[in-house]
């Protein structure tokens, strides 16, 4: 074609006029998803070997209920089926997978994933628009209507090993057939810490008899599905991190509050306060301070604000985890910083150029001649 | 000497400047067969036409006025004959008709009489100022407000650094890399006398980095005078907005609402300084310009110094032609150009650049919901929060949308190129910004019609009081000479 063809108003890609820029640096919500995602698989991985072929059962039948469960929401708002593709379905289910028990029977893990995409994100009008984090919603409100279910923790029963359930068996554990058996469960590090602050045991008796540090580090221990490696989880959270998908804001902040109070805490008394490192690599706080709480969505836009939405997580996080009810928190310290998302980002902005703090105008350094 | 300050934000689009860097301007393309001179190529109102359709005019002539002190003069680009004065397709997105002067060449390209100048700098500096007015020289970079408009108001501040704005931070535009390589001598004389009218103390020439050849260009050009620093600031956009500029030059921030005066300082462009050059070294006034022609489409992209009016599409072909359709036909920059309507749309005083981009370059997308990921918080250079300016404005809340700092958007566009919803947030922002605009103009409106009423009030009233006093004076008057004894009682 030469410069003689008429060229009317060239075709528009995006339909009709639009304004500048004319060039993009090809990010897009599904590549910043797919990446979270991929992040998460090494964690995901290790827990799927951890808990064996109910597990498998328990975060396929999860994401697969939540990618369902986003289509009919899709559908049953005439939009497209195309925005499935933008992966937030997926992990969204995923990271609801990542904090549920490792062997749940179908209907609890349904129930997850249809209250976290239906109630907790299309209720308040689809991707974007809702305010409290799907997932965290979502186990918050299985955890208050199935306690039982949803802290019965099974022991590490890796892949392969002898004592791993085979398929009949875990296809019975999944569909609810079989109950999961007294000798397979345990309780949790935070479990026992809350029982045995109740009970009057020694934080540090408690500590050296069961569990390892260093174990639950790396994840040979029992817990939530994939929340049992801190050391994977920090690996997924700091790749994000270098592929900016993250901001260090949230995690550092939040990390470093609850490691500060339980120091203080621990400190005052260490026969009543659980040891800050213990407190670091157990329970939901890594996922939490990388891939929970840094929720676009639902986390503060500026820079001072993460760092006030973090700091707030970590401390009541804490708050919880030594004083409330549940031996876990990360959820209600998440969506409880949630709510105060919006306020956060209306009162702290960043400085803009050529004002101060408060908004005004810097004052003139006026270079008026005097005439 | 000069401790480098970043700027907040921005981004780093891929330059493409590759396409032109290394091509010198094309000079002396064929002579076109109609020029379009738009009225309205600066910022402010029209010029206004001096010359009747049929007259004879020269290259260099003047054939429109300014029409106020923002507007500028227009002259004759090529000797010819004034073939109409009509509204034609603007170079405009809106593809909205404006006035615009059409002047058959006759081919002769006959220059008028050209003064022999004095030395410019043996000159006042209001007779430059003035000279610069007379040649219709507004802002090159794409800013189009008035050089002398600026010189003026410098003249009224004590300016420490006079910046020469070189930084060209839009991608795939070369046309100032390209000047300052092929005419560096000229800029430095250009700054000279920029120094002179608004007798600044230090000029520094800042150059990305990404531009070895023209700082090298520059330095060598510059050597022989002392007050003339010529440095390089880092590739980042949107270094080439003035505001940005002066905070990595001089450390300092524009007050919000100001000007850089306030603070000191001035930014001219290169391409601004090199047609003051031209007009005060040899009173040639601005009639042509450099335009980087350039973009996947283009065949072979190069520089071209093109008359203003001349028709893109003969741009177009002087490098070779199109080798497909292009997804979008820009003016300027692709951050901050404008979409042309046509092929046709003529080149005027602030088209830097013509990009055929195809849909590769472009990346366009249909915008999905923001996710709040407050990567364009990052990226806004002036500290701003772009996704609730947005949202904001797209519900029509105008005063929060203000409040998130609508007012200091400088429309740059970082925020959404590093969008990954693809929302066009720029798109948001002028139209809030325009709503914003018409509402004061309505409120001017009708505070002007409110006070036109106040005064009638007034005046009735006042005319009132003056009749009853006129009655009671009359009225006291025939009393007096009823029974003057009463009255003075």
């Amino acid at each position: 074609m030469n410069a003689n063809a008429d060229l009317p108003s060239p075709a528009p890609a995006g339909g009709g006029h639009r304004a500048a820029p004319y060039a993009h640096d090809r990010s897009s919500v599904e590549r910043i998803m797919l990446q979270v995602c991929l992040a998460l698989t090494p964690a995901t991985l290790y827990g799927l070997y951890l808990f064996g072929l109910p597990a498998i059962l328990t975060f396929l039948c999860i994401v697969l209920a939540a990618i369902a469960t986003e289509a009919l929401c899709l559908w049953l708002q005439g939009q497209s089926l195309w925005r499935l593709k933008d992966a937030s379905a997926l992990l969204t289910g995923w990271l609801l997978a990542m904090s549920m028990p490792p062997w749940c029977p179908w209907w609890l893990s349904a129930s997850g994933a249809f209250f976290a995409i239906a109630i907790g994100k299309h209720l308040y009008g689809g991707i974007g628009q809702n305010v409290f984090n799907p997932a965290m919603l979502a186990r918050v409100a299985l955890l208050i209507s199935f306690p039982v279910q949803m802290t019965t923790w099974v022991q590490v029963m890796p892949l392969g090993s002898d004592i791993a359930p085979g398929l009949s068996q875990s296809l019975a554990i999944f569909f609810g057939e079989q109950g999961i058996p007294d000798g397979f469960t345990g309780a949790t590090l935070l479990g026992a810490s809350k029982a045995a602050a109740n009970g009057g045991a020694s934080m540090a008796e408690l500590a050296s008899r069961d569990y390892s540090l260093g174990q639950s580090f790396v994840g040979n221990t029992l817990g939530s599905l994939g929340e049992t490696s801190a050391l994977l989880i920090l690996l997924g959270g700091l790749w994000l991190l270098r592929a900016r998908v993250i901001s260090w804001h949230i995690p550092v902040s939040m990390l470093l509050s609850t490691l500060l109070l339980a120091a203080i805490f621990h400190s005052i008394d260490d026969s009543l306060y659980l040891d800050p490192w213990s407190h670091l690599t157990s329970g939901g706080i890594m996922l939490g301070a990388f891939f929970i709480a840094t929720d676009y969505v639902t986390s503060p836009s500026t820079n001072t604000g993460k760092l006030i939405f973090g700091a707030g997580c970590g401390l009541v996080l804490f708050l919880i985890r030594t004083w409330g009810g549940f031996p876990e928190a990360v959820g209600f310290a998440v969506l409880f910083m949630n709510a105060l998302t919006p306020l956060i980002d209306r009162s702290v902005k960043p400085r803009a150029y050529g004002r101060d703090r408060r908004g005004n105008a810097i004052k003139n350094i006026s270079a008026r001649k005097v005439q | 000497m000069f401790g480098l300050k970043s700027i907040r934000g921005g981004v780093h689009p891929e330059t493409k400047k590759d396409l032109t860097s290394e091509r010198s301007i094309l000079t002396a393309l064929p002579l076109p067969k109609k020029l379009y001179l738009p009225l309205s190529q600066h910022a402010g109102v029209e010029s206004r036409p001096q010359v009747q359709v049929g007259d004879k005019v020269l290259k260099g002539q003047l054939v429109a006025r300014s029409g106020g002190s923002l507007s500028a003069n227009l002259h004759a680009p090529t000797s010819g004959i004034i073939a109409a004065i009509e509204p034609i397709v603007a170079p405009h997105p809106s593809g909205l008709p404006a006035v615009a002067m059409v002047i058959e060449s006759d081919g002769e390209d006959r220059w008028k009489d050209l003064p022999t100048l004095n030395d410019p700098l043996d000159l006042s500096p209001d007779e430059l100022a003035d000279r610069v007015e007379e040649a219709g020289i507004v802002g090159m970079g794409g800013a189009i407000f008035p050089a002398a408009v600026k010189l003026r108001q410098g003249r009224r501040f004590e300016i420490k650094t006079l910046i020469i704005n070189g930084s060209e931070c839009e991608p795939y535009l070369t046309c100032d890399d390209r000047l300052m390589q092929e005419q560096a001598a000229a800029i430095v004389d250009g700054a000279r006398m920029i120094r002179h009218i608004i007798e600044a103390y230090e000029v520094v020439i800042a150059i990305e980095d990404n531009k070895p050849d023209a700082t090298a260009a520059l330095k060598q050009a510059a050597a022989p005078y002392g007050m003339i620093n010529v440095i390089n600031v880092p590739t980042h956009y949107p270094m080439g907005s003035a505001k940005q500029l002066i905070q990595a030059v001089t450390g300092k921030e524009v007050p919000a609402g100001g000007r850089s005066n306030d603070i000191g300082v001035l930014v001219h462009n290169v391409g601004t300084v090199y047609a003051i050059h031209q007009a005060l070294r040899l009173g040639r006034p601005l009639i042509s310009r450099i335009v980087t022609v350039t973009g996947a489409c283009v065949k072979t992209p190069h520089n071209v110094e093109a008359l203003l009016g001349t028709p893109v599409r003969d741009l177009i072909q002087a490098c070779g032609g199109l080798t497909a359709h292009p997804a979008r036909l820009l003016m300027g920059g692709p951050m901050m150009g404008q979409i042309i309507p046509s092929i046709d749309s003529p080149v005027i005083k602030g088209t830097t650049g013509v990009l055929a981009l195809n849909q590769r370059e472009v990346n366009e997308h249909l915008p999905a919901p923001c996710i709040r990921c407050g990567r364009c918080v990052d990226a806004c250079p002036m500290g701003l929060v772009p996704l609730e300016m947005a949202k904001h404005s797209g519900a029509d809340d105008f005063d929060q949308a203000q409040d998130f700092g609508l007012r200091d958007c400088i429309l740059c566009g970082s925020c959404a190129y590093v969008c990954p919803s693809h929302i066009p947030l720029v798109q948001y922002f002028e139209y809030a910004k325009g709503e914003l605009r018409e509402r004061r103009n309505n409120e001017s409106k009708q505070e002007y019609t409110k006070r036109l009423m106040d005064q009638r009030n007034e005046r009735v009233e006042r005319e009132k009081a003056a009749k009853a006093a006129a009655k009671k004076a009359k009225k006291r008057a025939s009393r007096k000479t009823k029974s003057p004894a009463e009255s003075e009682s």
